[in-house]
């Protein structure tokens, strides 16, 4: 838009606006995270009587948060190296290869997208039980359960993304290469990913957000042992008192991984978007 | 990492090899198990975790599954229609409160989606200028969407408080609003928390995809609409809204179906059993079958609520994606 005055004025107030209604809620989170016990207690004070990093360290102790940090940790990364890699493959199959079957199968993977986790949590609980019944493989309760779901789930956005990507990438690039004698997929991995990195990178933080904020089938596919951060906060909560200090200082905690991924990524994640997406 | 699941193959069966015209179409290209092998991983999980457990879900339906048979359910009996009597029934006391949440759960949609396409639109549009401190506000605008979901509704379910959260201390004792301090997590409140908690949720991801979308439209088109006197409204509703449209209609699409089978932000604010004014469609299946053991019911509505996507999905693509991107290109 052309900046005439009106623009600039209604700039300045719709951005003031904007940035009040997602600074509230994380001035709450930052300030309860380090105010006494004693000052969440009560009517909420603006600013915490005396600063304390105490609660930082209790929340260790108070639930097993690093135990629920370790599972989140193992059980997105792998869910997102794996997503990325199949999105990697098929993205690139739709994009640059005909095969008969390519559209049924973008439809039906694009499609599954559509429909809410609780229509598959059932039977896919169900179905992991049968696993576990006939072959012996324990799937409910084990990390490799929560794998398989997860990056499934990331899946048809990833695919699609990427096959845009990649379909904007001029082909003379690989088919250079090609002629040189680089095989297709030595192509792919020499040339094409390469050049698609803001693409690729963009979709791996897609996965990781998408996994590590989770709630409904961890809250069923996870025991004690493998509880993921998103069901293990509600600990701080179920104690006979909220620990509400604890819990936000847990939360600024959880969030810093994939706060910090998405803020050295955001860009890729913007160019990302306007190449592939959105075109 | 690539290489590993695709087939071992001849160097002279790859398309490009002992061709000297790489310009020759692909359709001419000898049929390569290449493509196959490469979709086939993801093809694979697909049918495992999507395509499977749906067909089960509505097998699911016609069981008498309960918590008692639930460990061998394969043995559970068949019991025909009776789930579907029991759970759709519309004077039913379950089967009415299916209805009651579909109608909530649409309008829930509606408003969650318009107030994040605004606030996004609003935020992109003025993003798209330059100026100083813009790399920051684009930062903070995304960070409700990179934060985990259930840290957001954790700390706006601790504003809400009604004896001593933000909420009622900014309009009852700073602003003076309020005369008393409202349950914002009870009754009817808790409709509307939910539509600000999942709005405050969404709107990023609106906001990320028309920045993205704006960046596409070259700067010259708007010097020459300013140049010829169109004003700041005409300009967005005559450039930049036509502009967007094939990125609208599929951020509309996602955002619409995201909202609408939105679970998290009720499971985390008010625990496995919403207040009844405020119970949407995922949330009451889940309760059906994880809170009150009816397996059976809970897959006879989800068969109905299977149905209900598929048909607004349909019509939808059917008549506004046509003028957008089409899924394979």
């Amino acid at each position: 838009m052309i900046e005439t005055p009106g623009f600039k004025v209604l700039r300045a107030v719709g951005l003031t606006v904007l940035s009040l209604i997602v600074l509230l809620p994380l001035y709450v989170i930052l300030v309860t995270s380090v105010k006494p016990l004693a000052d969440v207690r009560g009517l909420f004070t603006w600013f915490p009587s005396t600063v304390t990093l105490e609660p930082y360290v209790q929340i260790w102790s108070t639930v097993p948060l690093a135990r629920y940090f370790v599972n989140s940790l193992v059980v997105t990364t792998c869910a997102t190296v794996l997503s990325v890699l199949l999105a990697v493959m098929a993205g690139y199959a739709l994009a640059r290869l005909s095969f008969r079957g390519a559209r049924p199968f973008s439809l039906v993977v694009l499609s599954t997208q559509m429909f809410p986790g609780i229509l598959f949590l059932l039977p896919l609980f169900l179905i992991y039980t049968q696993i576990q019944r006939t072959v012996g493989l324990q799937l409910n309760g084990t990390y490799l359960g929560l794998i398989i779901t997860y990056l499934t789930f990331s899946l048809p956005f990833s695919i699609w993304m990427l096959s845009g990507f990649f379909a904007s990438i001029p082909r003379e690039l690989e088919e250079a290469a090609m002629i040189d004698g680089t095989s297709r997929l030595g192509a792919l991995v020499r040339v094409v990913i390469p050049v698609a990195r803001p693409g690729i990178v963009a979709v791996a933080v897609y996965c990781f957000i998408t996994a590590w904020g989770e709630v409904l089938f961890a809250s069923v596919l996870t025991n004690r042992d493998t509880r993921t951060l998103s069901i293990g906060l509600r600990s701080y909560a179920s104690q006979q008192d909220v620990y509400w200090n604890q819990l936000m200082a847990a939360s600024v905690v959880v969030s810093l991984p994939v706060l910090l991924g998405f803020m050295l990524v955001q860009r890729h994640l913007i160019t990302g978007l306007a190449s592939g997406a959105v075109k | 990492m690539t290489a590993h699941t695709a087939p071992p193959r001849a160097p002279g069966t790859g398309p490009a090899a002992g061709r000297p015209a790489p310009a020759r179409p692909a359709r001419r290209r000898r049929r390569s198990l290449l493509p196959y092998a490469l979709v086939a991983p993801a093809g694979v999980m697909e049918v495992l975790v999507h395509i499977v457990p749906m067909l089960l879900g509505v097998w699911i339906a016609f069981l008498g599954l309960t918590q008692l048979n639930i460990a061998r359910w394969v043995q559970a009996p068949f019991v025909g229609l009776r789930n579907f009597a029991t759970g759709l029934d519309p004077s039913g006391p379950i089967g009415s409160q299916l209805y009651a949440a579909l109608g909530r759960t649409a309008l829930f949609t509606v408003i969650v989606v318009a107030l994040s396409w605004s606030l996004g639109m609003l935020g992109a549009v003025l993003l798209t200028s330059r100026f100083k401190g813009r790399g920051v506000l684009r930062t903070l605008f995304l960070v409700p969407y990179a934060l985990p979901s259930y840290v957001g509704t954790i700390a706006w379910a601790f504003m809400f408080n009604q004896r001593d959260g933000v909420i009622n201390r900014i309009l009852v004792d700073d602003l003076g609003v309020l005369d008393h301090r409202p349950f914002w997590l009870l009754g009817g409140n808790a409709f509307w928390v939910t539509v600000v908690v999942t709005a405050w949720q969404f709107w990023p991801f609106a906001f990320l995809m028309l920045l993205a979308a704006l960046q596409n439209i070259p700067d010259s088109v708007y010097e020459a609409a300013a140049i010829d006197g169109a004003s700041l409204w005409r300009q967005f509703t005559r450039i930049t809204l036509p502009m967007v449209r094939p990125a609208n209609a599929v951020l509309l699409l996602i955002l619409s179906l995201w909202i609408f089978n939105q679970f998290n932000v009720p499971y985390v604010l008010f625990g496995p059993a919403s207040p009844p004014e405020a119970t949407l469609v995922s949330p009451l299946i889940y309760q059906q079958s994880f809170n009150n053991w009816n397996f059976g019911v809970g897959g006879a509505m989800s068969v109905l609520l299977l149905c209900v996507l598929l048909l607004a999905s349909v019509l939808y693509v059917r008549l506004v994606l046509p003028q957008g991107r089409s899924v394979d290109d």
